[in-house]
C-alpha cells in the first residue's frame, strides 16, 4: 500500500483509526492487534482477529513511532490493539507540552 | 486567482490530514463538551461538526474556489473555517474594518465564491425587506451569500455522506496581508502547514474541562485562525469577544471564569490601566499570551504585578508561518524578572526560544549566518512554514528557509530578540540603527505614554532620527527627550528632531503604523 502523508488507515480487529504523518523510508505494513491495517473502504479479511501480543491499545492525539523506518502516525480514534511495522511495535511518542500561544 | 483545480477535475482522494481532521477527533473524543460560547447555551463539539458538514454541504453544491468571511467574531467563524476545508476550498477571512472599496477590490481577486457576511445592523451588511442581504461592498463572486447567523442553523446533513476531505497539500486558508507597500498579498496556508503546527505545539485532548480561552483577535489576524484549531485540539472551550474593549474583556473574563486569553501589546496596556484604575481582580485568569508586536516593557512589568498568579507568555510569529515560532515562556518571565543577571533581566525584552521543529538563523544582508549576538535578518525553517503567496513563486528557497525581513539578533542561548521590521531600520551615517531599541528606552520613562522612531531623509547623514512623541507632561522638552535617549544609548540614537503628539497611529491589531507616520513628516515638509 503506498503510504503517504495524510493516508489514512482503520484497524482489522479493533476500533483504531490512524493517519500516517511521516511516512517510513523502507517497505512493510502497518499492523495493529498484529494485522494488517485497511484503507478505510477495504473489506475486513475473513477469519483475523487480535493477536494476544498486541493488546496494549491505542489512544486518540497519542502519536507513534518507529524510529528504526522513520515512521510516525496520529491515532485518530481509540481502539483496544497496539500498533507495529511489520513485527517492530511502535512507541508512543512524548510530547512536549508549550504553554498556549493563540 | 485560483490556488486549486476546479472541483470538476479534482481527483478522488480517500486520504488526508486536513483541519477538519482536528475537529473530527474532538468530537470522536470529547462530542458533548462545549466548543465555542457560554457553559450553558454554546455549542458542543459534535454540534460544530455538524454545522460544519452542513456548510461544507453548501460550499460544495455551488463549485466554489474560495469562502470568504466578513464578520467580527463569532460562532459563524470556526463554521466557515471547518465548512471551507472539508469542501476542500480555501478559507478567506477579510477584515471588515476595511473601507468597502478596498473589500471590494479583495473580493474581486476570488473569483467564484462564497461569502459569509454580518447581518446586523452597524456592521456589514443588514438585511433588506425582501430577505436578501444588503452589502455595503461589491460581492461579485457569484456564489451563495450566507449571513452568519444563517450558518449556524443549517440543517443537519448527518444522513449525507461525509464531504471528501482535500488533500493536505491543498491550500486551507488566504490571509491579507496588510502590506506596507502596493496592494495587499495573500499569505497561502496550506493544510500541512497548519496541522504541523498544531500537532507541534498542542497535545490533544489536554485542556481541562474548566479552561475557557477568550479570543479578542479579529478573524482575519492569523493569530485568529490559530486559535481555533490550537483550542479544539486541545479541547478548550473558547469565548469570542465580537471585537475589542479593555471594559469588554475584563467583563467577559469575569463572567465567562475565563483562564485564558491571547492579546496584542495595545489590548494588554488598556486592560492593564483599567485594573490598576478600577483594583479589579481576574481570580479565573491563569494564562495570557501576548504577541504581535513589540510590548512595551513597563506595560508587561505592571501585568505581572497586578495579575502575580498568572503565566505570561510572549509569542513571536507570522502569518507566512502559521502563528508562533518562538516562545518566551512563564519560567523565562519569571527567571528574567527575579535576576540580577544583565543578560538574563533583558531577555524579558526577548521573544524566546523556536519552539519544537522550527529552525531560526540570523543572517547578512549577503544571505550569510552571523554569529550570536549579531544583528541580522531572521531566517525561519519548519513544516509550518509557508512562506508562499497566491499568484507568486515561494519565496522560501528550496532548502526551505524563509526571510522574515524582521531585523534582529539571538543571544548565547538561543533567545531571539527582535529590532524591527528591516524596512524600518534608519541608516545614519553608514549606522544602522533599531527605532525598536530607541522606542525601547522612550518607554520607560515616566513623562511619555508613548512614543515613536522613524528615519527621515538628511543631507548630511543620509537618514536622521526623527521622534514622535506622547507626553504626559506639559513641561516635557525635546532637550528631555534626547537626554533620555543618550542616557543609555550612543548619541547617535539621540533624535534630531522630536514631535509632540497627541497619539499614534495604530492598526486594529496593535502594530504601529509607521508609515502614516512618514506621511505626516511629508505632509509637513510640504506645508
Amino acid at each position: 500500500m503506498d503510504l503517504r502523508p495524510g493516508t489514512r488507515l482503520v484497524s482489522a480487529v479493533c476500533e483504531t483509526g490512524i493517519i500516517v504523518v511521516r511516512p517510513p523510508t523502507r517497505d512493510g505494513e502497518i499492523r495493529c492487534g498484529g494485522v494488517r491495517m485497511l484503507a478505510p473502504n477495504e473489506a475486513v479479511p475473513t477469519g483475523v482477529a487480535l493477536a494476544d501480543d498486541a493488546r496494549n491499545g491505542t489512544l486518540i492525539g497519542k502519536r507513534y513511532v518507529c524510529n528504526d523506518a522513520g515512521l510516525e502516525v496520529l491515532c485518530t480514534k481509540t481502539g483496544g490493539g497496539s500498533l507495529s511495522f511489520d513485527e517492530i511495535p511502535l512507541v508512543e511518542q512524548s510530547a512536549k507540552p508549550l504553554p498556549p500561544s493563540d | 486567482m485560483s490556488n486549486r483545480a476546479p472541483s470538476h477535475c479534482r481527483r478522488r482522494i480517500d486520504q488526508a490530514v486536513n483541519i477538519a481532521t482536528l475537529l473530527e477527533m474532538s468530537a470522536e473524543a470529547m462530542g458533548d463538551r462545549i466548543a465555542y460560547g457560554s457553559r450553558d447555551t454554546g455549542l458542543s463539539f459534535n454540534q460544530l461538526m455538524a454545522l460544519s458538514r452542513s456548510a461544507a454541504g453548501v460550499f460544495g453544491l455551488s463549485s466554489v474556489e474560495h469562502v470568504a468571511l466578513i464578520d467580527e467574531n463569532n460562532p459563524a467563524v470556526p463554521v466557515a473555517l471547518f465548512g471551507a476545508a472539508m469542501a476542500g476550498v480555501p478559507y478567506v477571512p477579510i477584515s471588515y474594518r476595511l473601507a468597502p472599496d478596498a473589500i471590494t477590490a479583495l473580493l474581486d481577486r476570488l473569483g467564484h465564491a462564497a461569502l459569509v457576511a454580518a447581518d446586523r445592523a452597524g456592521s456589514g451588511a443588514t438585511r433588506a425587506l425582501t430577505g436578501s442581504l444588503q452589502l455595503p461592498y461589491r460581492f461579485s463572486g457569484c456564489g451563495p451569500v450566507i449571513a452568519s447567523r444563517e450558518l449556524l442553523t443549517l440543517p443537519s446533513t448527518d444522513d449525507k455522506p461525509v464531504p471528501e476531505m482535500a488533500d493536505p497539500d491543498e491550500v486551507a486558508v488566504l490571509i491579507f496581508t496588510s502590506g506596507t507597500t502596493g496592494k495587499p498579498k495573500a499569505a497561502v496556508l496550506r493544510h500541512r502547514n497548519l496541522v504541523s503546527y498544531v500537532l507541534g505545539t498542542v497535545e490533544f485532548g489536554s485542556a481541562d474541562d474548566d479552561e475557557a480561552a477568550l479570543v479578542s483577535v479579529p478573524p482575519y489576524h492569523v493569530a485568529g485562525v490559530a486559535s481555533v484549531l490550537s483550542a479544539v485540539y486541545a479541547g478548550r472551550r473558547v469565548v469570542q469577544l465580537a471585537s475589542f474593549s479593555p471594559d469588554n474583556w475584563i467583563a467577559t473574563v469575569l463572567s465567562e471564569q475565563i483562564t485564558h486569553a491571547m492579546v496584542v501589546p495595545t489590548m494588554l496596556t488598556r486592560i492593564v490601566e483599567l485594573l490598576d484604575r478600577d483594583g479589579v481582580r481576574l481570580p479565573s485568569l491563569r494564562h495570557v499570551s501576548y504577541g504581535g508586536g513589540r510590548m512595551p516593557l513597563p506595560v508587561i512589568q505592571q501585568a505581572m504585578s497586578l495579575l502575580p498568579d498568572v503565566s505570561f507568555v510572549n509569542a513571536y510569529g507570522l502569518t507566512e508561518t502559521s502563528s508562533s515560532i518562538c516562545l518566551l515562556g512563564p519560567d523565562d518571565h519569571r527567571a528574567a524578572f527575579a535576576s540580577d543577571d544583565p543578560a538574563i533581566r533583558r531577555r524579558i525584552g526577548s521573544v524566546g526560544r523556536p519552539i519544537d521543529g522550527i529552525e531560526v538563523a540570523i543572517r547578512d544582508a549577503e544571505g550569510r549566518p552571523v554569529q550570536a549576538g549579531v544583528s541580522g535578518e531572521v531566517w525561519v525553517r519548519g513544516a509550518q512554514v509557508a512562506g508562499e503567496y497566491a499568484g507568486a513563486d515561494a519565496t522560501s528557497s528550496e532548502s526551505g528557509w524563509f526571510a522574515t525581513k524582521d531585523g534582529g539578533f539571538l543571544d548565547s542561548d538561543g533567545y531571539l530578540f527582535l529590532e524591527g521590521r528591516l524596512d524600518d531600520v534608519i541608516v545614519r551615517g553608514g549606522e544602522n540603527l533599531s527605532p525598536g531599541e530607541i522606542e525601547d528606552v522612550l518607554l520607560a520613562h515616566d513623562a511619555i505614554a508613548d512614543a515613536a522612531v522613524i528615519g527621515a531623509p538628511d543631507v548630511e547623514w543620509g537618514d536622521k532620527v526623527v521622534a514622535f512623541v506622547v507626553s504626559r507632561d506639559p513641561v516635557l522638552t525635546a532637550d528631555d527627550v534626547r537626554a533620555c535617549v543618550t542616557s543609555q544609548l550612543r548619541s547617535s540614537r539621540a533624535p534630531s528632531d522630536v514631535h509632540f503628539v497627541d497619539s499614534l497611529p495604530y492598526n486594529d491589531t496593535g502594530k504601529l503604523l509607521r508609515r502614516e507616520l512618514r506621511q505626516r513628516l511629508n505632509d509637513l515638509a510640504n506645508g
